[in-house]
């Protein structure tokens, strides 16, 4: 693959900043109206959409008896009822941190393999396999996690205890199986892997042939040039790919709720069983939830988008500040 | 040549997801109906004679618990089996569904495994007419207590002993107040791991309410869906409890009966102050659910059980679920499939049904005002 991009011929020039008249035939107006229509429809079911969450969500925080930010309960069928989101934002966050620590270098590390080092045949079975990761249906990772990795990674975490105790987070306090925020930041480190990894190695592979046979030229070795040319070229990139991983993690629902044991505490020894994320107590809750239970449901789900949109807009920043590296402008 | 082998090795690959996926969903498929299957074939086999269909026709959707699914399930089976022309669309989603599917007039009845609170009485109002929701009493059924605890097959504990273990206030096996009553187990020194329901749900609320009712000042909790104590681990649906007991040794938790028994998963007797501890069956929950008396006023037959009965080899961790239907004021259309369909299962052929599923019947004497009340329906 190296070698056609070697090969192919610079992108023409963009055809200017002003739009192309229209020609004002038939085809030209059509076609015009109908994508001008797509566009505003699409603005009129979000909005319509934001509107009716938004209201059913202020609805439910209004007749919430506790505070909505910090109480540690999940009751809105109680009398009264009291409802918080600190522990979904909290499990939320930290499984969703623990997955990026996985994820994120072994998907740098597989996609460096792929672009750089793996012979092509290898490379293109390698690629392949971890497409196939993503097209695995999360409740069949749920499964996996609740039959595989639970049982097995009560070892990992009674070594983790035994020799990282005294970082406190990886103090186990509480006897149980694994069903902990951790085990699900390893879940879903595996689930985001194939999202990470594929975007990352697209943009390591275009990076500029020419900055690498500059640096080889200069007597780099090839871990020189991946340092000096290829990480920087790929940065911006690996965030956008890790930005899109974590809004993965930060959703999923199915694998999580199979897999974890949930509950209204909040603690930082993340190997004990307990927590909660927002997509997985939508998913435990919402069965057997009354209207008003809904609505609550729907306020935190609405703290959750804010949540994705907050990330993703941390993302753009910093690619938008980093403009001279990425790939667009290449 | 090079583009021939790739589509090779992508075949292979495609063939290998293809038989692993089937094994997968295969493995999932049967772990869910291990426990029903069982109990259809023993069903089949009857013939429905005994159901009468007058004034049954088109079709009757009705949603809710799913504590009462596999009940259903046969009793659908053999009704349809035997009125042809009749649909009957059960959809076991939750009691909570149930009942705001009722109150929004989209189904004939409602299953719920507790009663009608004050304000959906209410509610209901307005698609009953001229009446208002009534509920009656179908199906019983035995809460089992399952443990896991290699070395010790039999166990018995009583309600306070029970209620320090799911308030985690005992944390070992070999806890005195166990010891005492199982003078005969080699309990370990093994800490208890109990798991509870993670999502909201009627065996959740009723093993709360005998809890409550029978070890009052051991468990302060209020019986609601939601699990109540702070400590111990949840897993998802019965079948997620009753796998994790399953897998995890040192572990207690709490279930229907059928997961119990489907998988194998050894039970608590209870000591409730009779003669001897009484083990979880669907016979002995029959025994305990006779203690109970009407609460309901009107046609309204919602029971309140005797959590704290003694009688001889009465298994009191029970619950009971309700049929929801409007006693005046049903949609027409409907109306008669209800009531022929409601008279086939509080009939004593779809009582002994019950049984054979893993379930309580209702005892007679309750029965026969559910039968009462249902020729009465209008």
């Amino acid at each position: 693959m190296a070698s056609t991009t070697q090969t192919e011929t610079p992108p023409a020039p963009p055809a200017g900043r002003s739009r192309p008249r229209s020609t004002g035939r038939a085809g030209d107006r059509i076609f015009l109206g109908l994508s001008r229509g797509s566009g505003i429809l699409l603005l009129v079911i979000m909005a319509s959409i934001a509107v009716f969450l938004s209201y059913r969500a202020a609805v439910a925080i209004s007749k919430d008896e506790g505070n909505f930010l910090t109480t540690f309960d999940w009751n809105p069928a109680g009398d009264p009822p009291v409802f918080g989101i600190a522990v979904l934002l909290f499990g939320t966050v930290v499984s969703s941190v623990i997955a990026m620590l996985i994820a994120v270098p072994v998907a740098v590390g597989i996609a460096l393999f792929i672009s750089h080092y793996a012979p092509r045949k290898l490379a293109g079975v390698i690629a392949y396999v971890i497409d196939l990761l993503a097209a695995v249906p999360s409740i069949v990772y749920g499964i996996w996690g609740a039959l595989v990795l639970v049982p097995y990674l009560e070892g990992l975490n009674l070594w983790l205890d035994q020799f990282f105790g005294w970082t406190y987070v990886f103090e186990k306090t509480e006897i149980g199986v694994a069903r902990s925020l951790f085990t699900v930041g390893i879940l879903l480190a595996v689930m985001i892997l194939p999202i990470v990894t594929s975007v990352s190695r697209e943009v390591f592979l275009q990076v500029p042939r020419m900055n690498e046979e500059a640096a080889l030229a200069l007597g780099a070795t090839r871990w020189e040039v991946i340092r000096l040319s290829v990480l920087p070229f790929g940065r911006s990139g690996v965030i956008s790919a890790s930005m899109l991983g974590l809004g993965r993690a930060l959703g999923e629902t199915m694998a999580v709720a199979t897999v974890l044991s949930p509950s209204f505490l909040i603690s930082l020894h993340v190997l004990n069983p307990g927590g909660g994320t927002f997509a997985q107590n939508i998913a435990a809750k919402f069965g057997e939830a009354d209207a008003f239970g809904r609505d609550a449901l729907i306020a935190s789900g609405l703290v959750l988008f804010v949540l994705t949109l907050l990330v993703n807009g941390a993302a753009r920043l910093i690619i938008a500040r980093r403009k001279e590296y990425s790939g667009a402008n290449a | 040549m090079k583009l021939q082998r790739m589509n090779r090795l992508r075949a292979t690959a495609l063939g290998a997801l293809a038989v692993s996926g089937a094994l997968v969903l295969t493995a999932c498929g049967s772990d869910d109906n291990s426990g029903d299957t069982s109990t259809t074939g023993g069903a089949q086999t009857k013939a429905a004679s005994n159901v009468s269909c007058d004034g049954a026709k088109g079709q009757l959707r009705a949603s809710g618990s799913s504590a009462q699914k596999n009940a259903m399930d046969l009793w659908v089976k053999e009704y349809m089996a035997a009125c042809s022309g009749v649909e009957i669309n059960y959809n076991s989603s939750s009691s909570g569904e149930g009942i705001v599917a009722f109150n929004q007039g989209t189904v004939g009845f409602a299953g719920s495994d507790s009663a009608l609170k004050p304000e959906e009485v209410a509610d209901s109002k307005k698609i009953c007419k001229t009446g208002q929701g009534i509920n009656l009493p179908m199906v019983g059924g035995p809460i089992a207590v399952g443990f896991h605890l290699e070395g010790v097959d039999s166990l018995t504990l009583d309600a306070p002993t029970l209620a320090k273990i799911f308030d985690t206030k005992i944390k070992k096996w070999n806890d005195e107040a166990i010891a005492k009553l199982n003078p005969d187990a080699k309990l370990p020194d093994k800490a208890i791991q109990p798991f509870h329901r993670s999502e909201d749900s009627g065996t959740t609320q009723n093993l709360g309410k005998y809890l409550g009712a029978a070890a009052p000042s051991d468990w302060k909790y209020e019986a609601e869906k939601k699990w109540p104590a702070p400590g111990g681990q949840a897993a998802s649906g019965s079948s997620g409890v009753a796998t994790q007991v399953k897998q995890v040794d040192g572990s207690i938790g709490y279930f229907e009966l059928s997961y119990a028994t489907s998988q194998q998963i050894s039970t608590v007797d209870i000591e409730t102050g009779g003669s001897a501890p009484v083990k979880a069956s669907s016979e002995n929950a029959s025994k305990a659910i006779a203690a109970a008396k009407v609460k309901g006023t009107g046609k309204d037959l919602a029971l309140d059980l005797d959590y704290t009965t003694k009688a001889e080899g009465a298994y009191p961790l029970v619950l009971v679920t309700y049929e929801v239907v409007c006693d005046t004021g049903n949609k027409a259309d409907t109306l008669g499939t209800v009531k022929s369909f409601l008279t086939y299962t509080a009939s004593a052929d779809g009582q002994k049904l019950l049984t054979e599923a893993g379930y309580a019947p209702i005892p007679e004497e309750i029965n026969a005002k559910v039968r009462e009340t249902v020729a009465g329906l209008s």
